[in-house]
């Protein structure tokens, strides 16, 4: 991890055991348990298999629906943004689903591919999808005449139209919204796991709530802010990695 | 070597835009023909359809009167001899300068020696900058990283779109006699589009005057002097550049 971000981290960290201790002398340990408890309830609690399973659960779940987002937005995207007639002929459409909030679907989703798995995973693809396509297309759309005609003059057949120029354009904005994306999955993520499963940290939390158990409450907390965490730092990178020329 | 009844030859082109509320005649009447190993100079003010011409010659713009030879077959899309550079975005951002300069390569399946990627780095003074990204680099590297890249397909017709514009007067004269020096070395033609009345004048031993009026073809200059490091010093270039200045003020 570069330098300063992990100072940044530590930082974080430390400032939020600090406001979380205080606050929990304040509230009373038996409402707010102190952080300390709280990490020692998360050694015993990684030490289980059951948590692991939760843990698994969840990340099976986000990572199905980015996966699944990102192998049908990201051509459809690319396409769209590099083909006007297309793009007319499906604007419209965007231009009405985009604002939808995708969670008030999940009543129907769920009815169309069921409770389990398959459901969530639809509804968490659905709701990166849109994000994903938008900034997919709209990053192709800024490609100039002047790069077409540079690479047609060189060349180029279709595929490498999209192979050097479109997909490579499109890269940081694609990068950009899987971390916005990352954002709101784990948050849906969170509320389709609180009903109908037995499975995944956003159970666990409810779980632990119903019974008052407020440490290992936390620890799923913790858990599944950890999962965003790494998921975004992991997209950060990426795109270090893989966009070097829009950091010069 | 291949000899041409025609290598490049434009018969009565014409381009009319046609956009939703108006239809917008561009270019008309455009006649002339360019022999293999010459240069021409494309000139004209703003607007007059310079860059219309090129992109036409190119390939890449489909024209609505007469047509255009190259190795005397009618030109219907891009050929793989003839090459493009412009005045910008001609590089792609994301590409290293090694990447980019092997590009044209690289699409056509055509395998290059690093021995010839490297000659003609130092021919063009551009060695040391492979990893670099296009933006990190001057306009002037820039606009030598786009030639090397054109001059590495071994084109036979080179159309450079207001090539050196945004370059310093000192740089630009380098990279007008690097141009001239590729040209004199190697087999190919050229047609640069220039603001640039000195520019057109040194490089182009033909000058071909664009309008706005009808026909485009306002005049066609012949330039027999050009070819030389030092022309810019000889009193033909003062009489030329003279004489060009006067049908460019005169020019609609
Ligand atoms: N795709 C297009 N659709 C409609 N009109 C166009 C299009 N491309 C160019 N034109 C018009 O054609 C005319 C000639 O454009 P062109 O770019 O060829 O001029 P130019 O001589 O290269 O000018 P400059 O010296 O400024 O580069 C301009 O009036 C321009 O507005
Ligand atoms: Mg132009």
């Amino acid at each position: 991890m570069r330098g300063r971000q992990a100072i940044t981290y530590a930082v974080t960290i430390v400032l939020i055991y600090a406001f979380w201790y205080l606050l929990s002398l304040i509230m009373g340990s038996n409402i707010l348990p102190d952080p300390f408890h709280v990490f020692l309830r998360g050694f015993k609690e990684i030490a289980t298999s059951s948590f692991w399973l939760h843990v698994q659960a969840s990340i099976l779940r986000i990572f199905a629906g980015l996966f699944f987002a990102f192998i049908l937005a990201v051509p459809a995207g690319l396409v769209l943004g590099s083909n006007q007639k297309l793009d007319r002929l499906f604007s419209p459409l965007i231009y009405l689903g985009y604002p939808i909030p995708k969670i008030v679907l999940m009543p129907i989703v769920f009815v169309l591919f069921g409770i389990g798995d398959i459901g969530k995973i639809v509804l968490l693809t659905m709701i990166i999808f849109f994000q994903l396509l938008i900034t997919t297309r709209d990053s192709a759309r800024k490609i100039s005449t002047e790069i077409i005609y540079s690479l047609k003059s060189l060349g180029a057949t279709r595929l490498d139209f999209y192979i050097h120029v479109v997909w490579p354009v499109s890269l940081p904005g694609i990068f950009t919204s899987l971390r916005i994306g990352t954002g709101t999955a784990v948050a849906v993520l969170f509320f389709i796991e609180s009903i109908a499963t037995n499975r995944g940290l956003g159970f666990y939390i409810i779980d632990s709530w119903g019974r008052a158990d407020y440490a290992t409450m936390f620890v799923g907390i913790i858990a599944l802010s950890l999962i965003g965490i790494v998921l975004y730092e992991i997209f950060d990178l990426l795109e270090r990695k893989f966009c070097k020329w829009k950091n010069q | 070597m291949a000899t041409y009844h025609k290598f490049l030859g434009v018969e009565g082109l014409g381009k009319t835009f046609f956009t939703e509320k108006e239809s917008k005649i561009v270019l008309e009447g455009v006649t002339f023909e360019l022999p293999f190993r010459d240069s021409l100079a494309l000139v004209g003010p703003s607007g007059c359809g310079k860059t219309t011409l090129i992109l036409a010659i190119a390939g890449l713009l489909k024209s609505t009167e007469g047509s255009i030879f190259f190795e005397d077959k009618t030109v219907t899309g891009p050929n793989r001899k003839i090459a493009l550079v412009l005045q910008e975005y001609g590089l792609f951002p994301w590409k290293t300068v090694a990447a980019n300069i092997t590009l044209g390569a690289k699409l056509q399946r055509i395998n290059v020696s690093d021995k010839k990627i490297d000659a003609i780095k130092k021919e063009l003074d551009i060695e040391g900058l492979d990893h670099l990204y296009p933006t990190q680099l001057s306009g002037g590297q820039r606009q030598r990283v786009a030639l090397a890249r054109a001059l590495l397909l071994n084109p036979l017709l080179l159309l450079l779109d207001e090539p050196f514009a945004a370059i310093d007067t000192v740089t630009r004269e380098k990279l007008q006699n690097e141009l001239l020096a590729a040209f004199i070395q190697r087999q190919f033609s050229f047609i640069v589009v220039t603001h640039s009345i000195e520019e057109a004048v040194f490089l182009g031993q033909r000058i071909i005057v664009l309008s706005n009026g009808r026909p485009s073809v306002k005049a066609i200059i012949d330039n027999p002097n050009m070819g030389h490091m030092d022309y810019r010093n000889q009193p033909a270039f003062f009489e030329l550049t003279t004489e060009l200045r006067k049908i460019l003020e005169e020019t609609p």
